[in-house]
């Protein structure tokens, strides 16, 4: 075995990958609980990528075949119903544990200086994962599949000159039809994940070469022994290995409980709409988004422009991107920030959840007013940062990080 | 208020809310094999005509529902094979020309439109002669079908209530009256839409027994296994200080 | 960061247990993946028994119908293919049908229940293409016999009990599927037995 082992590494750098990535990887010992999500993430990153793969064994890309054969799968195919659940749950956990991420980073600094560019790459999944979501949704050719994608896509009309053609040429037909399923398709199932993995691949790296951050903001590189290992720096394995399965586990309750009692998650998960097959001439009574869309849909539904909804829709996502530019404070972590800074994370979170909410209901006149005071707080937040980070009160930061 | 509401549970028969439904029944969607048998065999007889259920293979329905051969048999109302997806006998064409639409399959209705709704819709058909067919339904207004189980339920006048929008009264349908001249009694009906509720959520759903099933199991397992990992994590994380 | 009072003996216990546990839930896990490549109930609906009339069938036409995505024949052998069939014993492989590619009831020299009707999987048994049939003209292939069937892929030849010649590159006579005679007209295929 070693020398099998040593053969290899004479010809690729086996064990000095998994020694960098893994085996002697420096990481904080003062990570909490936020800091599973990344590797719940990859967890549902490969769950997705194995059952789509066994799906599209099963599924026809048809305007004739698409529905039908997801019944196929779910009846006749030893099994098939469960590969289901596992994608549709799947998909709506990547969401939920997505968000989490990104929180924990907003939580924590882990978008600033040094760390800008892995923020970026993170955005970017999260832009590629929304792309891949909705073009996977319209898959099931379902009514919400079908008239979700008409709307969404409709939007693009709203682009100044080039817009009708813009959007005449995603679908490829007058309205949304089979070249349209085939090319999402297409994307969902070959180039989307492949951009995805790329993606994910990139972002562990530049993780990897700045180093993590953790709940304090402090960088552990600061003070190292003799060896050159990070004095409050652990070895990834054993440490986090062991402590990122009871995370596994615990989530994978959470998960499998939705998979096998609720698979529609009252509606969260799958739509009861979707339940019947698309019918382009009959819009469904109430056509909502799935919820990991609903808080940019609710800022949509409240703006009264077409053009104006598109843009505030786009920028809720475009101003993520620009936070560590935003963030003129030099410290990093929610530990030692300004109340002021607190208050602003917290409007924010409440904002971008209660949004989420409205996004679901039925739309009336007082829900379009709160909508857009929240669409306020949600913009708010990108502002008001700007302005008090510069000179913002900070308690002082500890020189190690705190432990226990 | 505690007394009345256990009076009214003990009250013999069937409770009526205010719209003359009966309310829901606690238990729907928690059917028993016999339920759905009895279901499957009233869905095949009064609405397999017109609707199909052809995401579903008939014997698939057999063998969960526990069928004999010959149950199975009579209850296939096209010449179709066991094995066959349950189509409907009528071409769609004849049916745009009898209906005005095509009656849609029903293999999902009970995912699509919730077992609550099929309940209420199933109770809710009122006399109305403004419709082709006679009736109206309070669930699903202008809903295009003939009432199927007339025969059975008899035919219920509806319950109106005036009420005034800008200045005008209008006659609005708020409720069904008792159900007059069926062959079975309001208690025998409300079982037989019971059971043609609790065959159809089955037939929307055929894997949900297996599902939780195996869905125990696996709770078990990754109970066990956070159990597991979580003494591991202990154990280790005793080095760091 | 290491401690001189770690419990070796119980990290190990708690690492292989883990270890096992997390492995056979994997394993577990994958039987899903697995499984859903067995044929499916439309594959097996389509494999279901397919019945044939052969009341119209003339001597010497061959009718294909599909049972499990295969072609059976099924031929109604003219008299004097019968009469052919005892003269090449010598140039045939498995002139007697030793190897077991029929069912006992077929293991005769028609290969068949019926003499004259003659039921087969028309797929090669050399690398599966389907032969074709020579009603006459096959003398050009073997010499002195009149009609058989000719593999277009790599010319395995075999007779009109569907037995391959000496020679060529199938190995084995052709396969005759179960099947049983409803009547005299009526044979289904697929089952040998009274259906439960």
């Amino acid at each position: 075995m070693s020398r099998l082992l040593q053969w290899l590494d004479e010809r690729l750098p086996v064990t000095a990958t998994y020694k960098r990535h893994v085996g002697q990887y420096p990481a904080p010992k003062n990570f909490n609980f936020w800091y599973l999500f990344g590797a719940l993430s990859l967890l549902v990153l490969v769950n997705q990528l194995l059952t789509g793969i066994w799906l599209t064994m099963s599924y026809v890309p048809t305007v004739e075949g698409a529905f039908a054969s997801i019944e196929y799968i779910m009846r006749d195919v030893q099994y098939g119903w469960l590969l289901r659940y596992m994608h549709s749950t799947g998909a709506s956990a990547f969401f939920f544990v997505i968000y989490l991420h990104m929180f924990r980073s907003l939580l924590y600094g882990s978008y600033q200086k040094p760390r800008e560019l892995l923020w970026v790459f993170g955005m970017v999944i999260f832009l590629v994962l929304m792309t891949e979501a909705f073009m996977g949704y319209l898959l099931p050719w379902g009514q919400m599949s079908y008239w979700g994608a008409q709307v969404i896509i409709s939007l693009f009309g709203a682009i100044p000159v080039i817009g009708d053609d813009l959007a005449l040429w995603v679908r490829g037909d007058y309205v949304v039809s089979g070249a349209t399923l085939n090319r999402f398709f297409a994307l969902h199932a070959i180039a989307l994940p492949l951009i995805l993995v790329v993606l994910v691949f990139l972002h562990l790296i530049a993780l990897h070469e700045v180093g993590s951050n953790n709940p304090d903001g402090i960088e552990i590189k600061k003070y190292k022994d003799e060896d050159g290992w990070p004095l409050d720096g652990i070895p990834f394995h054993p440490y986090y290995t062991v402590k990122d399965l009871v995370g596994i586990a615990g989530f994978l309750l959470v998960f499998c409980y939705l998979i096998f009692f609720m698979p529609q998650g009252g509606g969260l998960l799958l739509e009861g709409a979707n339940f019947e097959a698309a019918d382009p001439l009959k819009t469904p009574d109430h056509i909502t988004p799935v919820w990991y869309f609903t808080p940019f849909y609710a800022m949509l539904r409240a703006i009264p422009d077409k053009l104006g909804g598109m843009v505030v829709m786009a920028m809720a996502v475009g101003m993520l991107f620009v936070v560590p530019w935003l963030d003129r404070c030099k410290v990093k972590s929610v530990r030692y920030r300004s109340w002021w800074h607190k208050l602003n994370l917290l409007q924010f979170a409440c904002c971008f959840i209660a949004l989420g909410v409205i996004g679901l209901m039925q739309e009336t006149m007082l829900l379009k007013v709160i909508a857009r005071i929240l669409t306020l707080g949600y913009f708010g937040f990108f502002v008001a940062l700007w302005f008090y980070s510069k000179r913002e009160p900070t308690k002082p930061v500890p020189e190690r990080v705190t432990f226990r | 208020m505690r007394r009345l509401l256990t009076l009214l549970l003990l009250l013999p028969g069937l409770a009526l809310s205010a719209d003359g439904i009966p309310p829901l029944p606690t238990d729907l969607g928690n059917a028993d094999l016999p339920a759905m048998q009895r279901g499957f065999a009233a869905f095949q007889h009064y609405c397999a005509g017109c609707h199909s259920t052809h995401y579903q293979r008939y014997n698939q329905v057999a063998t969960d529902l526990q069928l004999s051969e010959a149950q199975l048999q009579s209850s296939i109302v096209t010449d179709a094979k066991p094995f066959e997806l349950m189509e409907n006998a009528m071409s769609k064409q004849e049916a745009v020309r009898w209906f005005g639409m095509a009656p849609p399959d029903l293999t999902l209705v009970a995912r699509v439109r919730g077992e609550a709704w099929l309940y209420r819709f199933l109770h809710g058909f009122y006399h109305d002669p403004k419709r082709p067919f006679g009736v109206n339904n309070l669930q699903y207004p202008y809903v295009a079908m003939p009432h199927v189980l007339q025969d059975l339920q008899g035919l219920a006048e509806p319950i109106y209530k005036t009420e005034t929008v800008d200045g005008r009264s209008r006659q609005k349908v708020v409720g069904v009256g008792a159900a007059q001249g069926g062959q079975l009694s309001a208690e025998a009906y409300d079982r037989l839409v019971r059971d043609l509720v609790s065959y159809l959520a089955y037939t929307a759903e055929p894997m949900k027994q297996q599902r939780q099933h195996i869905g125990l199991w696996v709770m078990a397992f990754l109970l066990l296994f956070l159990f597991l990992a979580w003494m591991l994590k202990k154990e280790y994380w005793k080095d760091v200080h | 960061m290491s401690d001189a009072a770690t419990d070796n003996g119980r990290r190990r216990f708690l690492a292989i247990t883990t270890a096992a546990v997390g492995g056979a839930g994997v394993a577990a896990a994958s039987i899903p993946f697995i499984k859903s490549w067995n044929p499916t109930l439309r594959v097996k609906a389509a494999g279901l028994p397919v019945e044939v009339n052969i009341s119209k069938l003339e001597p010497g036409q061959m009718i294909r119908v599909e049972w499990r995505g295969k072609p059976i024949w099924v031929v109604r052998r003219t008299q004097e293919m019968l009469q052919d069939l005892g003269l090449h014993n010598d140039k045939l492989r498995d002139p007697l049908s030793l190897e077991p590619q029929q069912p006992a009831y077929a293991t005769n020299t028609t290969r068949s229940i019926k003499p004259d009707v003659f039921i087969a999987v028309g797929i090669c048994t050399h690398l599966g293409c389907s032969p074709v049939y020579q009603r006459d003209g096959f003398s050009g292939q073997m010499e002195g016999i009149a009609a058989g069937f000719l593999c277009p892929c790599h010319g395995s030849g075999f007779d009109m009990a569907g037995r391959v010649f000496q020679g060529q590159p199938a190995p084995l006579n052709l396969v005759i599927p179960p099947h049983r005679y409803l009547d005299d007209e009526r044979v289904i295929i697929g089952v040998d037995e009274e259906i439960g």
